[in-house]
């Protein structure tokens, strides 16, 4: 039977058709859906993915997530508290409509207010307390206080023409008639969830896309998105599952396209309860009087009993970077030379020991089952190694509604959480690792509920920095002091991969966007101007 | 025709003897080779799920047995602990052999446990509507029709996502989405059978109506019932397959035969074939020898097919 | 028989009502849709933003009466991921499963009922004993496993029919159908075989019993005794009274088969109301919830009582007024 298995799988590789010629039409799949064509309703990669082939932003990022000149040519603090934006020249909207200060200014003023949207972009313009146009090609934007982090902020939002959409519902957008932006394609048709329909916008002010048509196509089952390629129906795919990576790699019919991101998984221990946290037990299934996870020492134990390098290799194919901090090397605010935590058993033991735990104690480990790549691998292998080290690991995967909501409530004891973040240390440090606070919005996503008054005031400081070198060594201070003291357990940061058939060739982003301008003929230079 | 043939009318003709209905029931079933064979497997099988922890080289549950290190051996690896994985192991480590045997104790406890109890509620439900007529009839048929009409699958999604993972749960949502079944089948045939003139036979000698409905009308209304029954027996094993692939089923830390396919499904493609494929035999197998059983016991049982 | 379906459709409005709320306390208790829906950057005041514009600020009760008022006049309440009317969301998705599910159904009676009947009319040939063994096997094997399966072999490995999708559509009456472009039948294919197997399976059997019950029916006898020709007693005698259990079965299966498409409409990426009550049990996009399966028990009840009366013309003995 075994040799019936193979004989399918070779003439499975050679039934792959030879590569033709690049045709004018790309077909690509992407895993997640597009739900809106409303750049300003649903904050969600795909369709921020979607935005960003149609329309265009005043800054835009490149495929290492720094920010480069997108509609604004140049930017700068006029005073610490005002940011001038020059606007290029010349650009068209898809009707035609010429793009100007006032579209901006009419964006800024339409995203707050977009009906009914679960999740909206304003707390990208909150800061800006007065917009202000100069001239046509020249618009300033007022904050209360210094804010440094404008001009990144603005890498977030699409800017719309004030005459096309002024009144315009979501429907409309996703219908396709109002979809229309300054970006490199323009939309032919929208069918909800299942693909776009796009075509080249020959007036597009940056690169040219290389493809004239572009059939982007929504295949979320992981398996089928992968058969779709392979059986040549489409072109590229994103999201490609771990388990088919060391295939695709031997597979010459195929080429992979990979870039470290920027999405960090870790574990999350709980830091708000002093007594017994609900999911730790002693070795007999008693409650235990005080919760050990408060203690650093417990903490440290769990990271150290954790093999990332194998981890990496074993239960992600390689797809991912065992790391010790939030960011990877080479992204802005990563901590240079930071370890990752040494896997040592032994001291691990030793720790749990002098901590008061020799004989370690019982714990469930939770995660979801259907969010992240091998999600529900990564705690079963977590649970392995923390059972090796004396405390007794339940794993329990759940389904992401289920789990998120519980997460929440901070129903767990210990639990895995993957967190996109932005090049800039602010990112983290704000969401993850604040105090949870609801008048400074800080702490949001805050779910082990880590605390830390002094990393607090650190962080209200270097955000009214405006010396980017000098903050960004503040920033790195207070990721060093978060980690040193296991705010969180960083797992690793996963690496986008993209799988292409032979002929055409993806530049990979690490914000994970699966862009169609993004992917050319392979034999083909880089960027045709 | 051969001695080999399965049911057949002839076979109940040979059957002279004045006999009890059981014993009569039992011949008739061990009078196909088929059947039996399905019986032998069956049994086999069960006696396998019932034994999994003495037999089995390794208990799949417990974390500290295994190692990430021997993840994905091919079959008749030896792992890192000197063990022979003669099916190979998931990605975990897990021996697959292992795996499959405290798979198949999961899947035949959720199988056959849910449509037992299902068989039970539907069938009484189905022959009190029948029975009963007005108004009982057509409370308990609005309430079929409300059962029917939530989609097995969402429903089961549903009151999975309510109650959460486990095998209880998953025997309880089994439970809730097919009993309706049974209960539409009974009252089918009982509507039918009611009208006949043994009933009214016996509803003239004023029987206890619980004596009718039990001793009278439910043995003629069996052998859908035992069709329904094994086709449930098969589908509610499948479910819970599609449940778990799903992600909704059983935890992931004690996988029935469906989440250990579902869970090597995603390697197929990548041709590490034995995560997938070995439980998809054991299941096989499992519902195969279930259906041969039923098969024949329907005919056993059918009265029709003994005039 | 007005009588009779007026009341049929009050008790059905009964249990719209019923599956309405048990499907609102039943999301309720699952998640909270904000919690899944919000972009991770969102501090606690965007969060109560998003609580509010979803109407989810509420207390539940108040939250079902608005959808109840909304609800009758027409309204199911709007997409919370879609930001569109949840009903208008659904009918899109509605052409491309009800031409999976009927075209399942088509192939499970095209294929199932010959069969069947050779079956049970030549139960012991080697022809019916392959045609059982087959019908177990459809029975056995899980939905999503074929699925994958068919991909691979037909689609990666002999490259006859295209894996995934649906391929050209072209409009009749209004709504986009790819039964009727060669492109689009051909990416119909492999879904409709994944989703009738188990029909298949489910037909034959049905068929072969019907058949071999009523051949030993004493008016089967009488009927041959008569003289009259083998064909004329299977395709009339026998025939008529084999339909009454393959209608019940493969009618009440339709409903189920549009249901159980979630899942050969997930492996194949077929753009159907499945995939998108998935995609909205998912993110809880409660609205898309309630609404579908408001549809799938309106649908279902129509079924049963088309069924019912069908059953009622073909079975004279079986009488439909419920009443003794």
């Amino acid at each position: 039977m075994r040799s019936t298995f193979r004989a399918l799988a070779v003439s499975g590789l050679l039934g792959l058709a030879a590569t033709q010629a690049p045709a004018q039409t790309l077909t690509m799949a992407v895993g997640a859906p597009v739900t809106s064509l409303d750049p300003h309703y649903h904050q969600l990669s795909p369709n921020n993915a979607a935005a960003s082939m149609i329309f265009s932003r005043l800054v835009e990022t490149d495929d290492r997530a720094r920010s480069v000149p997108g509609l604004a040519e140049s930017w700068r603090a006029v005073e610490p508290t005002v940011w001038e934006f020059k606007l290029r020249a010349g650009v068209r909207f898809h009707n035609g409509r010429e793009f100007t200060a006032e579209d901006v200014a009419y964006t800024l003023a339409r995203v707050p207010n977009v009906p009914n949207s679960p999740a909206s972009f304003t707390v990208f313009v909150r800061p800006i307390v007065r917009v202000e146009v100069v001239d046509p090609l020249t618009i300033r934007l007022h904050t209360r206080t210094p804010y440094p982090l404008l001009p990144m902020d603005m890498t977030n939002i699409y800017i719309l023409d004030r005459e096309t959409h002024e009144g315009g519902s979501t429907e409309r957008f996703n219908s396709g008639e109002l979809a229309v932006g300054t970006g490199p394609f323009r939309v032919v048709r929208h069918a909800n969830g299942d693909r776009i329909e796009l075509e080249r916008n020959d007036q597009y002010f940056g690169d040219r896309p290389a493809f004239q048509r572009v059939n982007y196509r929504m295949i979320t089952n992981d398996a089928a998105r992968t058969a779709a390629l392979m059986a040549g129906d489409v072109d590229v795919i994103d999201q490609v599952p771990t388990a088919d990576l060391s295939r695709m790699r031997n597979d010459s019919r195929l080429a992979l396209y990979e870039t470290t991101g920027l999405r960090l998984i870790f574990l999350w221990t709980d830091h708000s309860r002093e007594d017994a946290t609900p999911f730790v037990t002693d070795n007999d299934g008693r409650p235990m009087a005080r919760n050990p996870l408060k203690d650093i020492r417990v903490r440290r134990a769990l990271s150290m009993a954790i093999d990332r390098p194998n981890m990496v290799g074993r239960v992600m194919e390689g797809a991912a970077t065992a790391t010790g901090q939030f960011l990877a090397e080479g992204v802005t605010s990563h901590i240079p030379g930071y370890p990752v935590p040494r896997f040592d058993p032994d001291g691990a033991r030793r720790l749990l020991a002098e901590a008061g735990f020799p004989q370690g104690f019982r714990i469930t480990l939770h995660g979801p089952n259907d969010r992240y790549p091998n999600d529900a691998r990564i705690i079963q292998a977590v649970g392995q190694m923390w059972t090796r080290i004396g405390v007794r690991t339940t794993v329990e995967a759940l389904t992401w509604p289920t789990y998120i909501g519980r997460a929440g409530r901070a129903e767990f004891s210990s639990f895995l959480m993957g967190w996109g973040m932005n090049p800039d240390g602010s990112h983290p440090l704000r969401n993850l690792i604040a105090c949870p606070n609801r008048d400074t919005g800080l702490g949001a996503s805050n779910r082990g509920r880590y605390c830390n008054a002094e990393l607090d005031r650190g962080l209200e400081e270097s955000s009214q920095m405006l010396d980017e070198e000098a903050r960004q060594t503040r920033l790195i201070e207070l990721e060093r002091m978060a980690l040193d003291d296991v705010a969180l357990i960083p797992l690793h940061i996963q690496t986008n991969i993209w799988a292409a058939r032979r002929g055409f060739a993806v530049t990979p982003r690490a914000d994970e966007l699966t862009r169609a301008q993004d992917v050319r003929p392979a034999s083909a230079p880089a960027a045709a101007r | 025709m051969s001695d080999v043939t399965v049911n057949e009318v002839p076979v109940v003709a040979k059957v002279v003897k004045e006999e009890t209905p059981f014993r009569r029931f039992v011949s008739e079933f061990f009078a196909s080779k088929i059947a039996t064979g399905g019986l032998i497997v069956f049994g086999i099988i069960a006696l396998l799920a019932i034994l999994a922890p003495w037999i089995t080289p390794q208990n799949p549950y417990d974390l500290a047995q295994l190692d990430i290190m021997d993840g994905r051996l091919e079959p008749g690896s030896v792992g890192g602990s000197g063990m022979t994985h003669w099916l190979g192991t998931d990605d975990q480590g897990r021996d697959m052999l292992s795996g499959i045997i405290y798979g198949l104790r999961i899947s035949l406890t959720v199988g056959v446990g849910s449509a037992f109890i299902a068989s039970l509620v539907g069938a009484s439900l189905g022959l009190l509507a029948a029975y009963g007529g007005g108004r009982t009839d057509s409370v308990i048929m609005r309430l079929v029709d409300l059962q029917l009409s939530f989609p097995t699958i969402l429903a089961a999604l549903m009151i999975l996502a309510f109650l959460g993972k486990g095998i209880g749960n998953v025997v309880i949502a089994l439970v809730i989405v097919e009993w309706a079944y049974y209960a539409r089948t009974v009252r089918g045939s009982a509507l039918v059978e009611r009208r006949r003139e043994y009933i009214e036979a016996a509803q003239c000698l004023a029987l206890p109506t619980r004596r009718i409905l039990f001793r009278h009308l439910l043995p003629n209304c069996l052998p859908p019932l035992i069709v329904v029954g094994t086709i449930q027996v098969a589908r509610a094993i499948a479910l819970e397959a599609t449940l778990s692939f799903l992600g909704l089923g059983v935890p992931i830390t004690e996988p029935s035969l469906g989440l250990l396919i579902a869970n090597g499904y995603e390697y197929m493609l990548s041709g590490k074939y034995w995560i997938s494929f070995y439980p998809g035999i054991a299941l096989l197998v499992t519902i195969v020898s279930i259906n041969l059983m039923g098969d024949h016991l329907r005919d056993v049982l059918n009265p029709r097919l003994k005039k | 028989m007005t009588v009779y379906l007026l009341r049929r459709l009050l008790q059905a409005l009964l249990v719209m009502l019923a599956m309405s709320v048990i499907v609102f306390v039943g999301v309720y208790a699952i998640g909270d849709p904000v919690e899944i829906l919000i972009s991770p950057d969102a501090d606690q005041i965007e969060r109560e933003r998003a609580i509010k514009a979803l109407g989810l600020d509420l207390p539940l009760w108040q939250q079902y009466l608005t959808f109840l008022t909304r609800a009758v006049q027409g309204d199911l309440g709007r997409s919370f991921v879609f930001n569109e009317p949840a009903l208008q969301l659904i009918l899109q998705k509605m052409p491309a499963t009800l031409e999976l599910a009927v075209g399942a159904t088509f192939m499970a009676v095209l294929i199932g009922l010959p069969l069947g009947l050779y079956a049970g009319l030549k139960p012991d040939s080697v022809g019916s004993k392959a045609i059982m063994a087959g019908s177990i096997l459809g029975f056995s094997l899980p939905t999503f496993w074929v699925g994958l399966m068919l991909i691979m072999v037909f689609a990666v490995q002999l490259g006859w029919l295209p894996s995934t999708g649906r391929g050209e559509t072209a409009e009749f009456l209004g709504l986009r159908w790819s039964f009727l472009t060669r492109d689009g039948l051909a990416h119909l294919i492999l879904p409709a075989i994944n989703l009738s197997l188990f029909k298949i399976s489910l037909v034959v059997r049905l068929t072969r019993s019907g058949v071999r019950e009523t051949m030993l029916m004493d008016y089967v006898k009488f009927a041959r005794a008569k003289g009259l020709s083998p064909a004329r007693v299977t395709y009339v005698h026998v025939f008529k009274n084999i339909l009454i259990p393959v209608v019940t079965v493969v009618g009440l299966e339709l409903g189920s088969t549009i249901a159980f498409s979630v899942v050969t409409e997930s492996v194949f990426a077929w753009p159907g109301m499945g995939k998108l009550i998935i995609d909205s049990i998912n993110v809880l996009d409660r609205p898309v919830i309630v609404a579908y399966l408001m549809i799938i028990v309106l649908m279902f009840i129509i079924i049963n009582l088309a069924v019912d009366l069908l059953y009622s013309t073909l079975d004279p003995r079986v009488r439909l007024e419920g009443k003794s």
